[in-house]
Order: structure tokens, then sequence, then C-alpha cells
């Protein structure tokens, strides 16, 4: 497409790649995570979604989406593009009684999928339901890997560094 | 890879799935698939709108997985023309079918009082609809996606009342915004009492080898994205073509007496885009978003009160609803489109059949009390509203009639010159040359996108092609998209799927196919649909052409008959026939 500032241009090395960084080099600077920096230019495409699950579990997929984008009212209405917030004080880390969310010293929360009981707590506890349970019953939790941001045609997903 | 037809039994009022390795195997998925289980469930002669004439749709192999195969094909007896229906529709059908472990669906009978499908996985219920029965298709939506579950990965596909009152070029809304517009598949649906059918599914796909499928993903989505490629549908979309034909003398304008219109510019997909365009939005797993969505906004009192309306418009709208019947006004086009909307009935066959209809009333073909005193003529947007209103209610002989497709009408109060159809299914918008006569005579899916006779006449327009050349453009046009109407993938991104491209997608998802395998393929499903036509009664050497065709200048000048019988004589040569 001709007008570029519709286009994603990858911002930071490691963004949108889905590559896993080296603890070294994550520890270097400041937690990181995606954002939904536009969502008024969704188009409700879902290649965020289908970027997701292809790129993290390797299957075509919604439900194992850690982004989310729903429809209010049909194509006619607004779309919500719902990804996780990073909290500082996660309350899904809170309600998982297993350990298979665990926030680390940075301040990210890490998913132990081989301890998720699927119990469902965490995403009740997440109020903007970013988190979800997969075909398996196991949880779905955004890494802030940024790999969506690559597949998103309108420039909707960024990164941003979080504020202490 | 999935391989699961359903079959629904609305007799019965029960489903069953199969397991089809065989079907897919020998002919990949969507148009290949379809038109055999068409072939199967079909008896011959069969009354289209009885409850022996089945619905199937089908999906293929790359849906869902690839940007840009967002299309579902529907197969079908067609109401209008007796022979093969064909139509396609994009919106979120293919993938919901895709979750739901359904690569085809197949409906046999008829209920016995109105319902609609839900369909869920493999729970499939059949559901009273009577509470919804004559409730417009936009409205109809709303009130599905408050009954049913699956928010955000569901498809809600129905019909409203041009459906339920078995107009023959009734459509099917998908999802609010897309259609399976052409050849009648709403009559089909009303015929059965089916009123809608909601699908929705959880699961998901794999693939043998994740990593070569990610490659050639990226690959296919940067080609989407980041070329020029598929620029023209992106920008201003299809309605840029209406400038375009308008000054190559390819627009037809008041029932192609002319081929520019005077107030082209006034309703082109520049000023669409300038002043209504408010929104563009996707088809599943399309980056894209063709899908142009304008804002008609009327004032209803002096105080400064609105009524807002989303009305999505494309070329094809435009010409049928606004040149064809010189409506030179945005807002005249986006209420025209908007009554097809809601009556779910085709916006290109109602715009020739009401084109029609104005020049019989202009010729005394018809008269004044034959149109319950609604004025018919050009340019008068409010008349043809009550026009509209009044096929779909039938309220007359006259109406009956149009309500049956132009070249019926014009049989029964004549005007055959100027009906303008092709193997009986009203004709799209380009009076581009030979080229698209032919194809629109000779394909295999009677809209301007089985061959695309109108991009090969625009090429003749630069550098004349001979007859031979442009027949020869049409059989490949014609078998290559039996390949692709098989994957189903969007006709928009063609140029992105190359025969190597779908090479290497099939690949990437298990199916090993070379180019010489799928050239083969795609001539074989060519002759699977003939083997249908021919046996439901289409005869190519019957089929006529209105002879308005020959009257009005070309994008190549005018066109002489003896041009199309070469072109259907080398045609005919070049088959094998």
């Amino acid at each position: 497409m001709k007008n570029s500032q519709d286009l994603v241009e990858p911002s930071a090395p490691g963004i949108g790649t889905g590559e896993a960084e080296g603890e070294a080099e994550r520890a270097k600077r400041k937690r990181r995570r995606l954002k939904v920096a536009h969502p008024e230019r969704c188009i409700g495409c879902l290649s965020c979604m289908f970027a997701c699950s292809r790129i993290n579990t390797g299957r075509a997929s919604l439900a194992r989406s850690a982004i989310k984008v729903k429809t209010q009212g049909g194509l006619e209405g607004d779309f919500a593009v719902v990804v996780c917030h990073a909290c500082k004080d996660p309350p899904c880390v809170a309600a998982c009684p297993t350990g298979a969310l665990e926030q680390r010293e940075d301040g990210r929360v890490v998913f132990h999928r081989d301890l998720c009981e699927g119990c469902g707590a965490c995403a009740e506890a997440c109020l903007i339901r970013a988190i979800s349970l997969d075909a398996e019953g196991k949880a779905v939790k955004c890494k802030h890997c940024g790999a969506c941001i690559a597949f998103c045609p309108h420039g909707v997903l960024e990164m941003e560094e979080v504020e202490d | 890879m999935l391989r699961r037809v359903l079959y629904i039994d609305l007799d019965k009022g029960e489903s069953f799935v199969e397991e089809r390795r065989d079907l897919f195997e020998e002919w990949l998925g969507g148009t290949g698939v379809a038109t055999q289980l068409l072939l199967e469930e079909c008896p011959a002669g069969t009354d289209p709108l009885s409850p022996e004439a089945p619905i199937i749709f089908s999906i293929g192999p790359l849906n869902a997985l690839f940007p840009a195969m967002t299309k579902t094909v529907a197969t079908f007896k067609s109401p209008l023309t007796g022979e093969l229906g064909e139509s396609y529709a994009g919106g979120r059908l293919a993938m919901a079918m895709r979750f739901a472990g359904h690569e085809s669906i197949v409906i046999r009978g008829a209920a016995d009082r109105p319902c609609y499908i839900s369909i869920r996985d493999d729970d499939v219920q059949i559901k009273d609809a009577r509470s919804i029965w004559g409730i417009p298709a936009t409205v109809v939506g709303y009130i599905l996606r408050d009954v049913e579950t699956g928010v955000g990965r569901r498809s809600i596909i129905r019909i409203g009342p041009g459906g339920e009152r078995l107009v023959k070029y009734a459509g099917v809304v998908v999802d609010t915004y897309r259609h399976f517009g052409r050849l009648g598949l709403g009559a089909a649906f009303g015929s059965k009492n089916l009123k809608a059918i909601v699908v929705s599914g959880t699961e998901d796909v794999e693939v043998p080898d994740s990593k070569r499928y990610r490659e050639i993903y990226k690959r296919l989505y940067d080609t989407v994205v980041q070329t020029d490629v598929m620029e023209k549908y992106h920008d201003i979309g299809t309605p840029i073509n209406i400038n375009v034909l308008n000054q190559l003398k390819g627009l037809p304008t008041r029932n192609f007496q002319e081929s520019s219109f005077e107030g082209a510019e006034k309703i082109s997909g520049e000023v669409l885009a300038d002043d209504y365009l408010f929104r563009r939005v996707s088809c599943a797993h399309c980056p894209i978003g063709c899908i142009h969505i304008g804002m008609l906004k009327t004032s209803f009192s002096r105080d400064h009160e609105y009524e807002i309306r989303k009305i999505s418009y494309d070329f094809e709208l435009i010409y049928a609803l606004g040149s064809n019947l010189g409506v030179s006004s945005p807002e005249g086009v986006l209420e025209l489109i908007e009554a097809c909307e809601r009556q779910g009935i085709d916006a290109i066959s109602t715009g020739v059949v009401l084109a029609w209809a104005t020049e019989a009333l202009e010729r005394g073909l018809i008269t004044p009390e034959d149109a319950l005193s609604v004025n018919l003529q050009w340019n008068d947007v409010d008349e043809y509203l009550k026009a509209i209103d009044n096929i779909v209610k039938k309220q007359n002989e006259f109406y009956s009639a149009l309500a049956e497709g132009v070249e019926a009408a014009s049989e029964r109060y004549g005007g055959r010159e100027f009906a303008m159809a092709l193997g009986k299914n009203e004709v799209p918008g380009y009076h581009t040359g030979p080229a698209s006569i032919v194809g629109l005579t000779v394909g295999v899916r009677h809209s301007h996108l089985d061959n695309a006779g109108y991009s090969i006449d625009q090429r003749a327009a630069k550098k004349p092609l001979s007859p031979e050349e442009m027949v020869d453009a049409i059989i490949r046009e014609d078998d290559s998209r039996g390949v692709y109407n098989s994957l189903v993938g969007c006709l928009f991104a063609r140029a992105v799927y190359t025969t190597e491209n779908v090479i290497e997608a099939l690949g990437s998802v298990g199916i090993e196919k070379t180019e010489g395998e799928l050239e083969e393929l795609g001539r074989r499903i060519f002759d699977e649909k003939y083997r249908f036509k021919r046996r439901e009664g289409f005869d190519l050497e019957a089929a006529p052409v209105p002879r308005r065709f020959y009257e009005t200048v070309s994008a190549v000048g005018m066109i002489e008959p003896e041009t199309i019988e070469e072109m259907m004589k080398i045609y005919r040569r070049r088959r094998g026939w």
C-alpha cells in the first residue's frame, strides 16, 4: 500500500519477530508492554489474533490468542481491542491458586502452562477480560512479546515502556 | 486437515456429520467440492424452490489459515436461471465454518414453519424463527446476536423479506455487510422456511510444519499489505471504477442506452470516499479492509435531529442503482442500496430490473396502472424506493413479474432487446466490449467474477486483441479460477496468490500439488459445472444476447454481433464442443 503511515515499522529489535530475548538483555531495560495505541483504527481483520496464535502456538486459532478483538454490536459497531494491561500489582497472579501465574522481580508476569489447572480464577479476576481459557482449559495470557504488532495493517498496536 | 461434511435435514429436523476425505482429496475444497455435492444432492430437473433442491456451502484448505482466504462458496439450483447457482460471500463465515469443524454444509428438505439453524461446533439445532419472520435482514442480525453465543468468532447469515417472499434474485446477507448476492440463494432459503444460520466454533487448526507455515504466511501477508497489488481495493475501493469506466465509455447508463454518465463524478468512488466514507472494515483474516461503509445522515426535523445509517457500498451497487438508473446523488444511491440490504435482494439484479421497467414505461410497454402509479423515471429515487417495496410484496401482476427477473418480465411484457440479462442473470456494470459479453455468457458463475471479460476488454482498449486471444484469455481465467475458488480465496487477492504461491501455501498445510495437477483440476471443475448446467437445460447455442449491447458504444467502440458469434464459435472449438 502506498500510504506508508498506515504501515507498521517494527520499532525496536526483537519486536515482531516473536523471538524470546535473553534474560540479561531484558534486565537492562525497563519492562515493556503491548499497548492498544489507536483502537479506533481497527478494521476487525483479526490478523493480530491469528499472529498471536500462529507465532506462539504454531496454530491458526482465535481461542489461543492472547490479544482479543471484540465486536460491539456486530460489524456495524466499534471494535474493541483487548490486551493485558501488565498491571503493577496483577490480580490474576493473586487469584491463581497453583502458581501458574508468577510475577518476577522486574514486574513481568510469566505463565507456567504445566501448572495451570484451568480453574479460570485469573480470567475472573481480570476486569478487562484480557485472560481467557483455550480449548484445553488452560489460561491464555499475553506475554508482551509484540509479535502481533507487525501484523496489524493499521498501526493500532505499539510497545511502550511501563513507568514504575 | 478437516474433511467433514455436515448434513442438515430440515424435513426430519436432524443432522449428521460424514467424513468425505475422498471428495476433498479429489476436488480440493470450495467450489470443486460444492459442485460435486450439488451433483450428488440435487435430482435432475428439480424445481429450485422445492424441498428436494439442496443448499450447499463449502470452504477450502486455506480458509482461516492465510490472509485474504476469506470466502465461502454456496452452490444451489438457481431460482433465477434454473441452472447452476453459485455465489460467494466473505465476512466471517469461512472462519466460523473452519473453527466449527465443518468444511461443507449440506441443507436438505424444508421446514414446516420458519426456522433458523444454530451450529456451534458439533451441536446443531434447528430453532423456531416464527418471531423473526418478516423482519428486515439488517435487524435480524441484531436480534440473533443477542440470543446466540460466540461473539467475535461467529457468523450470522440471514435473509430479508425478499427471500421469504421468493423474489428470484433475493440474496443472503452475511454479517451485515457481505452477501451471497447473486442468483437467488435468498429465495432458496425462503422456500425452505429458513431465515438464518448462525455458525460458531472453538476448534483450531494445526499445521504439519508450523515453521514453514509461518514463513509462507509472512511472505504472503507482506505481499498483501506492502505492495501495490491490492491498493485499489484498499484506498477508494471498487468504486474507483466509476470514473475509470465512465472515461472509457464502459459505464452502463440509463439501462445501457449510454455508456458514460454525466453524473458519474458526483457518485464516484472519490466523492464517496471524501464525503461519506467513515469506516472500512475487513472480512475475518484479511488485512485489506475493502468494505467501505458510508454514513448517510438525513435530517428528520428542523432541530438538527438526524437519522444515521451505515451503508456499505461497492462499484456494482453504484452502477446498478446509480448510473444505470440515472441517479446522480450519492445520498440517493446509498438510500437505494440500503433498501436492497433491508429487503435482502441483490442490488445488481434490482437495478437492472428497475432500469428495464423505467424504459418499458417510457415506451408504453407497461401502463401507469401496471406500475400502480409509481412514476418510474430516471433519477427519481423516491419512486424507485416505492417500486422496490412493491417488488418484494409482489403487489400486482407487474411487480410479481419484476420479482421473477428481467428476462422473465420482458417475456411477459416485451422489450427483450433491452432486458439486460445474459444467461437469465442481470448483468454487472461493464459495457466494456465483446469479452465481457462472451465471458458472462459462457462463464460458470454468471457474474463478472467468473472470467473477468471486462478486464480483457480493458486490455483490448489499450492494445487490440484478436478474437482468439480474447477467447483464450477467458478460458484461462475461468479454469484457473476454478482452483482459486476451491481454496476459497477473495478474488481481490488473486494477484497475490500466484500458482507458485498457491502451491507453497498448500504445501505448508500438507497438501502437495504440482502446477500441472492444478491446471488439470481447474479444467475438470469447469467441466463438472457444465455437466450440471447442461443437465438442467442450459444451451450455449441458444443463449440470447440483448440487442442493446450492439446499439450503444462500448469501451472498444461499437460491438458487432458477428464478433460475438465468431468468438462463441472459437470458444466452442477451443473447449472441444
